[in-house]
This record gives structure tokens, C-alpha cells and sequence, in this order.
């Protein structure tokens, strides 16, 4: 009889037969399976949009500032850059960690552990790469410095005029595209299919 | 139901982390054993998961009064410089009229790094002290804290584009404040501390009476 036991109870519930249903834990009511069609394919597709929408992110111009006669043109990278300037060091590093590196190795093992998948080929330590995803999805907080950018914006709105570049609309992009491509993904599905068992 | 009565650990059966295989927990004990599928250490409950949350959230409630104390920003414009805290910051939202703002800023800021220590303190307490009260209530605790305390990352991300575009030499310019330090470690420890609590505790004192 195939059982799964809760990870937020420790209570042992019963798998339903048809594969379509979500399983919600009769004790505490987490959710411990939830069938994702074409879970592989939609992933991949959307892990390969959000690539290139990083690399647009990351290469077009970000947020001008113009008062006056000034102009201050801006990165993505441009504040990490000003904060490693300032001495913040540990700083520079958190938001470089979760705003650039997190997204990158998610973006990485995503297409590591899904393009030969979905062709059935087998790679080395693929299951490994899938736990690294999921202890480190916590710390991908593009969505987060979204809401930053329009709390700055708001900020200098009324003290100058700001133009968003080509990179902020990418990143806005992206920022959608790799929630969806992490949502559609079926990790249950996922562990039997990469079992490092022979 | 799909519910069995019985939980993993009554079996003898310890639940992966990572994969949440069900294995058989050897009778000689169960140290530094890995899951057959995944490869991740295997535990019956998160070890030390007291002890180390309580530390954490300690550690985290200590660096919570400069975060709050300190500036945040340095502003300088025009020969003149004005440091911001956190509270000053949504002050002055309020009063420029941009009330939302303010509104985002404090609950991300202010609310949720306080309300998620307490919850983790209120659990600390109720599996220290055996409560039965409403399990599932603060399973639901739990599960909120750990989905909202990434958020308070926001005021660090305002920051960082803040330096980044108010750069004009003499005329204004915006220096992080040491406040961005502490409140940054403030968010990543919490994190770590619900991330190193075990939920399962709150429904283990259920079962050993029944």
C-alpha cells in the first residue's frame, strides 16, 4: 500500500489511487501531492524563457535618474557595485547572493536536472542537483527586490524623474516566468524519477 | 480518510527531508544515516531543533533593536545630511501622502520580523511545555511564518537601488546606514531559526499521551 508521511505532522496517509488527485494531510492539512500535467516540458520551456530573460536583465540599461542637469544612469548589478564601494562588504554580498547568484544556480540546475530528462538520459548526481534547488529556492528573492524597485521608485518620484530602462521590464518578466517555472514543476514526480537506487 | 492512525515514527519509519521517502529506521540506532533515493541525512525529528531555534531567535531579537535604532539611510543634499531610520522612513511616506507605501514598508519592515519571532517564541514555549492546545493552528503558524519572513528582505532591496541611483556628487547623494546591516542579519537568521524548527514537536505531545 504506497503511503507518504507529513512533513509538517509526521501523520501516515494513504496515496489515492488515481495519480490526478491532491492529497491534503488528514491531520494538520498540509499539502502533500498535487498532480502537475506536462510538469517536465512546462519547466523547461519556462527555465529556458527565464535564461534569457536574466541575460537581458542583466545587460540593458536598468534605472536612469535625471534632476536637473544630471543624469545618473544605472545596472542591475550598479547597487551591489555601490554597496562593495561603501565598505558593506556582507551587504554587497546577500543581495548579490539572492538577487543574482540563488536565481543563476536555480535557473542552472533546473535545466541540469530537466533537458536530459525529458529526453531519458541519465546524468550524474541529478538527484543531488534537485535537493541543492530545493534548499536554496528560500533564498531566491527576485519577486522581493521587484517590490523594491517600485518602493524606490515611489521614494524619487517626486524629487526627480526616473526612467525605467529595458532591464526593469525583463526583470519584471522574469520575475513571473521563474515563479511559474518552479510552480509547475511536481517534485514527487521528480524523486522517483531521478532515485539514485539501481 | 486517506489518514492512517498512526504517525511515521510510531512504524519505526523515518520520513527524508528532502524527498520524504518512508525508510526503516535501523534498531541500533540511526546515526549519520542517508536516504537510499536522495542521499540526504536522514533524522526522525530535525536535530537539536530546540536548542537551535530558540538560539536563533534570540540572537535575532537582540539585532532587532539597533536595526530599528540606527539609520538605515544617510542622505546628504546640498552640504546637508539627514540620517533615516526605519520608523523615519515610513513617517515620511505617510506624510507625503504616499500612505500604501508607507503601509508596505512597515508591515515588511516592522510587523513581520517582530510577529514571526513571536510566533516562533510562542511555539518554542508550547513544545517546551507540552501544550495540547490547537495543533493544528499552529502548524498553520508555522507555515505562515515561513512563507512571509522572506519578505521583510524588501527595505534592504530599496537600499541597494537607492545607492545605486542617488549619486549626483555634491548635489545628493544616499549612503547605506549600519541599521542595513543588522536588519539584513535579523532576516537571514529568523529564516534560518523557522527553517531549523521542526513542526512535527507541536503534534509529538499529542500522541505520547494518547
Amino acid at each position: 500500500m504506497p503511503v507518504v508521511a507529513c512533513h509538517d505532522c509526521d501523520l501516515l496517509n494513504r496515496l489515492p489511487d488515481e495519480a490526478a488527485a491532491t492529497l491534503l494531510c488528514a491531520r494538520c492539512g498540509a499539502v502533500l501531492q498535487k498532480h502537475k500535467p506536462d510538469s517536465i516540458e512546462r519547466s523547461l520551456a519556462l527555465t529556458l524563457a527565464a535564461l534569457i530573460l536574466f541575460i537581458v536583465a542583466n545587460s540593458f540599461p536598468f534605472l536612469a535618474m535625471k534632476s536637473g542637469g544630471f543624469v545618473q544612469e544605472t545596472k542591475l548589478l550598479t547597487g551591489i557595485v555601490e554597496l562593495w564601494r561603501q565598505e558593506l562588504y556582507g551587504l554587497a554580498s546577500l543581495v548579490l547572493i539572492t538577487c543574482v547568484l540563488v536565481p543563476l544556480l536555480q535557473m542552472s540546475c533546473l535545466l541540469y536536472i530537466l533537458a536530459p530528462l525529458k529526453y531519458d538520459r541519465p546524468v550524474p548526481h541529478a538527484i543531488r542537483a534537485f535537493r541543492l534547488l530545493r534548499h536554496i529556492a528560500p533564498w531566491g528573492m527576485l519577486e522581493i527586490f521587484m517590490l523594491g524597485i517600485l518602493v524606490a521608485l515611489v521614494k524619487l518620484g517626486k524629487m526627480a524623474t526616473i526612467v525605467p530602462g529595458i532591464s526593469v521590464f525583463a526583470f519584471g518578466l522574469l520575475v513571473l516566468v521563474m515563479a511559474a517555472a518552479v510552480t509547475v514543476l511536481d517534485p514527487p514526480l521528480l524523486w522517483a524519477r531521478l532515485d539514485r537506487r539501481p | 480518510m486517506s489518514g492512517l492512525p498512526a504517525t511515521a515514527r510510531q512504524l519505526g519509519l523515518l520520513n527524508c527531508h528532502d524527498c520524504h521517502l518512508l525508510v526503516e529506521a535501523p534498531a541500533d540506532g540511526h546515526d549519520h544515516l542517508e536516504c537510499p533515493r536522495c542521499g540526504a541525512p536522514l533524522h526522525e525529528r530535525k536535530p537539536n531543533s530546540l536548542a537551535r531555534t530558540w538560539a536563533l531567535v534570540l540572537a535575532a531579537s537582540i539585532l532587532y533593536i539597533p536595526a530599528n535604532v540606527l539609520p538605515m539611510t544617510i542622505t546628504s543634499a546640498l552640504g546637508t545630511t539627514q540620517a533615516d531610520t526605519i520608523m523615519s522612513g515610513v513617517i515620511y511616506f505617510i506624510h507625503s501622502g504616499s500612505w500604501e507605501i508607507a503601509a508596505v514598508i512597515f508591515i515588511a519592515s516592522v510587523f513581520v520580523p517582530l510577529l514571526k519571532l513571536l510566533i516562533l517564541v510562542i511555539l518554542l514555549l508550547s513544545v517546551q511545555l507540552r501544550w495540547r492546545w490547537r495543533p493544528k493552528d499552529r502548524t498553520m503558524l508555522y507555515r505562515l511564518t515561513e512563507m512571509v519572513g522572506r519578505w521583510s528582505m524588501l527595505d534592504i532591496y530599496v537600499v541597494t537601488i537607492l545607492v545605486a541611483l542617488v549619486k549626483l556628487g555634491a548635489v545628493a547623494s544616499i549612503e547605506a546606514g549600519p541599521a542595513a546591516v543588522f536588519f539584513a542579519a535579523v532576516v537571514v537568521i529568523t529564516m534560518i531559526a523557522a527553517e531549523s524548527f521542526d513542526p512535527r514537536l507541536i503534534w509529538d505531545a499529542l500522541e505520547e499521551d494518547s
